[in-house]
């Protein structure tokens, strides 16, 4: 796609503003986006996005949204979107919460769900490993009370209990 | 019978184990990444060198991980030593192409931990035959003690944070090597395989992905890691196997009922091919020491077990050659030392 403005360099910035419910859409370059006043930003030379939406943040009115198909980057390994789509490997274990929204469907395509249900670590995953513990027995219990195995539901009963003041004291 | 030699036999080799006619090995691979540093590709020598050191102290540290380990660091290697690991499956070929990798290795190579491979860790247990459930009762013990010690990048959502998005959550891969070449001569394998596809396992060749599947020998692994508990990944994996070779034993029975002069032919041909031939290569040798395995299952060959198939199995690849004779060999070379190895443990006899 061309830049709207100067119809030459391709559009890098792409906006998307909101005027009372109507959606008003403009494709730039970077250099045209620079010189456009309306949107009241004024980018550096530093194009990253915390940059870019935090300068947005500070000068925008509520009303407007902004859609920005540049790349995002990891805060921590700077690793980019893009680079990590060709790659396909991460920069760190921080590209996971950087990238979230981008990737929950990739993870769901790569492994039909985005939610882990297996080990916890030991020595730090202290509170969650007793969450997860305390479901896995409240679904047994469910199980239990309907196979009428009443016996067994006291037991797991009790248990969970017991879990649940742990959990509360830590 | 084994062989004696300056390569050391590893225990998944020793053709024991449940279902070990059909069931080489069985491996269980964990990944791990320490927070606060970035993935492997990303770092620079000074943090590689730096995780390195965190997990040996972390080792040295531990009585129970201390014991009959071995560190092996892989700049310190020869070209031909590396690849003399990735061929006993002791290490990735990842690895292997990673100066600043090194391994923990036990005595008997059950126990691998890679360090700076794709992941800060790769924990892996080799067991012979179809033995799941204990390497992965080793391997989760392991990933135990090391986390006393060392933290870990874990998202209560996604689970334990990998390079590959296709290893996050368990960071688990369960894989069988086996054996199956009646189901390729009645060509059932495909179907076999086809199926496979659709329970979220994946089948590749002797080496891991990308690699050819030679002498009948299949890789049977998981693919999804995330959304499912490790002991559910290994059950689903298990029971696929039982089936698979439910029908590789039938297909066993079917061809020594229907075809058997045919049978007793390819696998008497193969072992006369062995004893007198005086070049062989690589894939040549895979496919008859096949059928020879075959003829040692069937009760047709005697004198030979499962564990010097397997060792030899592993000698004479490429590097493994090259290693036993302690000399750099070229590939027509090989092929002459690699007939003159088969002919001395399996003419002899």
């Amino acid at each position: 796609m061309l830049c709207e403005e100067c119809k030459k360099r391709p559009a890098m910035v792409h906006f998307t503003k909101i005027v009372n419910g109507k959606k008003m859409e403009k494709h730039l370059c970077k250099e045209c986006a620079q010189k456009f006043g309306e949107f009241g930003i004024k980018f550096d030379e530093d194009f990253s996005i915390s940059n870019l939406l935090g300068k947005f943040f500070e000068t925008s009115e509520p009303s407007i949204g902004l859609e920005i198909s540049h790349d995002e980057k990891c805060s921590f390994c700077g690793m980019t979107y893009r680079e990590f789509s060709k790659r396909g490997k991460f920069g760190c274990s921080q590209c996971y919460s950087t990238f979230n929204n981008r990737i929950e469907n990739v993870l769901k395509r790569i492994h039909g769900s985005s939610y882990h249900t297996g080990k916890v670590p030991k020595r730090t995953g202290g509170k969650l490993r007793l969450k997860k513990e305390i479901m896995a027995l409240k679904q047994q219990l469910q199980n239990a009370v309907k196979e009428e195995a009443f016996e067994k539901a006291a037991e797991l009963r009790d248990r969970i209990r017991q879990l649940q003041q742990q959990l509360e004291r830590e | 019978m084994s062989i004696k030699n300056n390569i050391k036999i590893s225990k998944w080799m020793e053709g024991s184990g449940p279902e070990s006619d059909i069931v080489i090995s069985s491996r269980i691979r964990l990944a791990r990444n320490l927070m606060n540093f970035p993935f492997t590709h990303m770092m620079t020598q000074k943090q590689a060198e730096k995780i390195f050191e965190e997990v040996k102290e972390t080792i040295e540290n531990n009585s129970v991980l201390a014991k009959d380990i071995e560190i092996i660091k892989i700049k310190d290697l020869s070209l031909i030593e590396r690849q003399v690991l990735v061929e006993k499956h002791l290490i990735s070929p990842a690895l292997a192409e990673n100066p600043e990798g090194a391994v923990f290795l036990t005595e008997d190579n059950s126990l691998s931990i890679m360090v700076n491979e794709e992941d800060h860790l790769r924990i892996q247990c080799l067991y012979p035959g179809l033995n799941l459930e204990k390497a992965w009762d080793i391997n989760s013990k392991i990933d135990d003690l090391l986390e006393e010690r060392l933290t870990f990048a874990f998202d209560e959502k996604k689970g334990y944070l990998t390079a590959c998005p296709t290893n996050v959550g368990t960071g688990l891969r369960v894989s069988v090597m086996l054996h199956l070449p009646t189901l390729v001569m009645t060509q059932h394998i495909n179907r076999i395989f086809a199926t496979i596809g659709q329970v979220g396992l994946t089948v590749r060749g002797l080496y891991g992905e990308g690699t050819e599947a030679i002498g009948n020998i299949f890789q049977i692994s998981n693919q999804i890691t995330l959304g499912q508990r490790e002991e559910d990944i290994i059950n689903n994996l298990k029971n696929v196997t039982q089936q698979i070779i439910d029908r590789e034993r039938s297909a066993r029975d079917y061809l020594m009922k229907e075809r058997s002069m045919h049978l007793k032919d390819i696998i008497g041909r193969a072992y006369g091919t062995l004893k007198h031939a005086y070049v062989v290569s690589t894939k040549e040798a895979m496919e008859l020491l096949s059928n020879v395995r075959l003829g040692v299952d069937f009760g047709l060959i005697e004198g030979i077990d499962r564990k010097l198939l397997n060792e030899l199995m592993i000698l004479i690849r490429p590097a493994n050659i090259q290693k036993f004779y302690e000399t750099e060999l070229d590939e027509e070379q090989r092929d002459i030392k690699r007939a003159e190895l088969l002919r001395r443990y399996l003419g002899s006899m």
